[in-house]
């Protein structure tokens, strides 16, 4: 057998309190796609780190080409041919896309050269790329090929991807895929780490698995259902939600021909959206980030204000109410960003579950705070949703995302919504925890309530709910039964590939 | 009132000198701020660069001596921020308070044997036939080295900045430190050679105003020229020409409503001495209408979490 291009020995690191990595050992091949699986905080992120030498193992040697191979910073790590591309866009805003990526390479030539060998590389991948547009302007695809491009200017011999594609609408999955297999055709390693299990299938020829830190498993992703890949990262069997057919009531929720510039410097204005929920059902809108999705909650919530009529609830006009006085009728919404617009992070779940529920649930008279029924209504939540934490008394800050995502859904779940808007529900959430607020979030619907589901995951969305919309800058499809709707459709839907073309070398 | 008893040329020359310790001052900070780091503390390292410099010169005789010292006295005062700020995370704003506090203080105790003394003075730069010149000579080849060095320093920053890699990585800091720290840049080091940088030019600007401008010691005769430095940074869109700019202008005016209240203008004296802050922010906002913004990691805390 060849010596494999990286071996991991028995890599550990501990932190206090948690072991992120233990014993965990597996090769990765020249010219291997590998897959990296786990649930959130399965220790990937960790793993990656050390192979890239942002953080020193405790024990455990790593060996590149038969060599010891111990990094002792990111630099000395490229110097040695791995190239990463990050979860976070590790990006600059405000600097055009040669400085960025003259930033991540050891001995960038002059700019003039740089900017011609990007215009080169990307248009030979198939990346087409502007080097003196500024960073802050372009989409969620194209800071990525800025990432991908800063790489491969480098040479890589192995190049971790951390979650390439969440951002991706599926053409432009496509078009990466094209670039990747170009690269291991040309013997690159591939280190691919992400929860999509399809993609995996499809892309990747071998899988190592981690739970809790450990290695649990290897698998060839294609001879593998993404059912029993789930199953390892989890460690049990996995629920499926399930819907139950049901009749739809009259219309709860009607939005009709807005156009609202975008209040933030960088957001997307709406135009021209028009949509309805009806009792009962479940409004899936798709999307890539940034398209508008911000705007339209804030437009539901209260945060935006309208003209009275854009917005009606049962036929009454809501448009220029806030928060508050929506939240009396009932609808309620949980935004996207949990630490800072869903939870406050350093006030405790008990003060969190006041803060949107003091209106519905009646936690305070006379402008005085009733402690003892909002204490009880934080356990009430933290009990049926599960949310694994000490007690109510401590700051949101301290759950892991997922656990915090089921508390600030539940909260909104629990108060009995008649609308109920919800932005990315289970981002960044394990497999479990996802389809426990799916479920969750099916139920409310059976019960009555219309559901508006804003998420960039296609399969959540397939999963839950029974129109499907997309919004595509600032636009809004005219929405169509989920039934039957093909992957190819649900892209173009939400407006193509923006551009890209595939590789054509 | 007589308008005619102003003399243009000198006039001109003068706001050279009335802006050169803002300029100084201000450029420092524009580097710290372009790394990330909002240092209120200007006015502190200000007065005590223009004590440093006041004493050392006195005691050496020699006015380059105390411009070295004032930096270096600059330079150790921001070390306390970057202790404060940088190892044991404080806040940068409650630091840069408590600086500013410090320095005061702490010039009003060294400065206590230099009251009512004369500093020796550095003579100005004269270059035979240009600084001849007529209106042109006295305005700008008539000058002090140091007022020279302010726009030199002005210039490189500038071109350090835009041209280098250093400024690049400097940039990339103060733009997104999680980021710069992902791809290997030594965040906090590259903060404390900036901070050390802003402090050494504060002292600078201050020893201008003890050993140049004034040229004596009182306590507090920096008379918030610092605060007027952190505005300016602001106001000039973090850009090294801009700063040039405005610190011309302030220093402009000042001068002019000095002489037009010398020469008896009949407008309230409180209402010339409010003009060069007004004007300059309205000219400075009206330049800041462009779509250039504060490094967007100004004034947040560092700390690699892994």
């Amino acid at each position: 057998m060849t010596t494999p291009l990286l071996s991991l020995q028995g890599l550990t690191k501990a932190y206090p309190g948690v072991v992120a990595n233990d014993q965990v050992s597996f090769d990765i091949g020249e010219g291997e796609v590998h897959a990296l699986l786990g649930e959130n905080g399965a220790g990937k992120s960790t793993l990656v780190k050390m192979i890239y030498g942002l953080v020193k193992p405790d024990s455990g040697t790593m060996l590149l080409r038969g060599q010891p191979f111990a990094p002792p910073e990111p630099r000395a790590a490229r110097g040695d041919g791995i190239a990463m591309v990050f979860q976070h866009f590790s990006l600059f805003d405000a600097l055009n896309v040669a400085e960025n990526i003259a930033l991540g390479m050891e001995n960038p030539p002059p700019m003039g050269d740089l900017a011609s060998r990007i215009r080169e590389v990307s248009e030979t991948y198939g990346l087409p790329l502007d080097p003196y547009r500024t960073v802050g302007d372009l989409s969620a695809g194209e800071r990525q090929r800025v990432e991908i491009i800063r790489c491969l200017l480098q040479d890589p011999k192995l190049l971790i991807m951390d979650e390439p594609t969440s951002v991706l609408t599926p053409q432009e999955v496509e078009i990466l895929f094209e670039t990747l297999n170009k690269l291991r055709s040309e013997g690159t390693s591939i280190l691919y780490i992400s929860h999509k299990l399809e993609e995996i299938r499809t892309l990747c020829d071998h899988a190592t698995i981690l739970r809790l830190g450990k290695n649990v498993g290897e698998c060839v992703p294609s001879e593998t259902s993404a059912r029993d890949m789930a199953e390892m990262m989890v460690g049990s069997t996995l629920q499926t939600p399930e819907r139950s057919g049901r009749e739809f009531g009259k219309v709860a929720l009607d939005v009709s021909g807005l156009s609202v510039p975008s209040p933030s410097e960088f957001g997307t204005a709406l135009r021209n959206v028009h949509l309805t929920v009806r009792e009962g059902e479940v409004l899936g809108i798709g999307g890539v980030a940034g398209n508008g999705q911000d705007e339209l909650l804030g437009i539901l919530s209260g945060e935006i204000l309208t003209t009275a009529d854009a917005v009606k609830f049962n036929g009454q006009a809501i448009g220029n109410l806030g928060p508050t006085p929506r939240r009396k009728l009932g609808v309620l919404t949980a935004p996207e960003e949990r630490l800072g617009h869903a939870a406050a992070p350093n006030m405790s779940l008990t003060e969190n579950a006041l803060l949107t529920g003091s209106v519905r649930e009646g936690l305070e008279s006379n402008g005085f705070l009733k402690w003892a029924e909002t204490k009880s209504f934080a356990e009430k939540i933290i009990e049926i949703f599960d949310v694994r934490t000490p007690g109510p008394e401590n700051a949101a800050r301290s759950l892991s995302g997922g656990n915090l995502q089921k508390f600030v859904i539940g909260r909104e779940v629990l108060q009995n919504p008649a609308v109920l808007v919800v932005n990315q529900p289970t981002w960044g959430v394990d497999a479990a925890a996802a389809a426990a607020i799916r479920q969750a979030i099916l139920d409310l619907a059976a019960k009555g309530t219309a559901v508006v589901c804003i998420s960039q995951d296609l399969d959540e969305l397939m999963e839950i709910s029974d129109s499907f919309a997309a919004l595509n800058e600032g636009r809004l499809s005219a929405p169509r039964p989920t039934t039957g709707l093909t992957v190819d459709e649900i892209g173009l839907m939400m407006g193509g590939a923006h551009g890209m073309e595939v590789a054509h070398v | 009132m007589d308008l005619g008893e102003i003399n243009p040329v000198l006039l001109v020359a003068s706001l050279m000198v009335a802006a050169t310790p803002l300029l100084l001052a201000a450029i420092g900070e524009l580097v710290v701020e372009k790394a990330g780091v909002l240092n209120l503390g200007v006015e502190g390292m200000m007065i005590v660069g223009a004590i440093s410099g006041f004493a050392i010169s006195v005691e050496t005789g020699s006015p380059w001596l105390g411009f070295i010292a004032a930096a270096i006295g600059g330079a150790v005062l921001s070390l306390l921020f970057v202790l404060l700020t940088q190892f044991a995370l404080a806040n940068q704003v409650a630091s840069g308070l408590a600086l500013t506090l410090f320095g005061l203080g702490f010039s009003a105790l060294m400065g206590q044997g230099y009251v009512g003394i004369k500093p020796p003075s550095m003579g100005d730069i004269h270059i035979p036939v240009i600084s001849d010149i007529p209106v042109i000579g006295p305005i700008l080849f008539q000058h002090d080295p140091i007022l020279y060095l302010g726009i030199a320093l002005t210039a490189l920053v500038w071109a350090v900045l835009k041209y280098t890699r250093v400024g690049l990585i400097l940039r990339a800091v103060g733009e997104n430190h999680d980021a710069a720290h992902a791809l290997g840049y030594k965040v906090i080091k590259i903060r404390i050679l900036a901070i050390m940088f802003g402090g050494a030019c504060a002292g600078l600007g201050g020893a201008y105003i003890s050993l140049i401008r004034v040229p004596q010691w009182t306590e507090g005769m920096t008379a918030g020229v610092g605060w007027i430095a952190l505005a300016l940074v602001v106001f000039a869109s973090w850009k090294p020409w801009r700063v040039l700019l405005g610190a011309y202008l302030f220093g402009g005016i000042t001068v002019l409503q000095l002489n037009l209240q010398a020469a008896g203008v009949a407008i309230p004296v409180e209402y010339l001495a409010m003009s060069p802050y007004i004007i300059t922010i309205l000219v400075l906002v009206i330049l800041s209408a462009d779509k250039s913004s504060a490094p967007a990691s100004l004034g947040r805390t560092f700390h690699a979490s892994h």
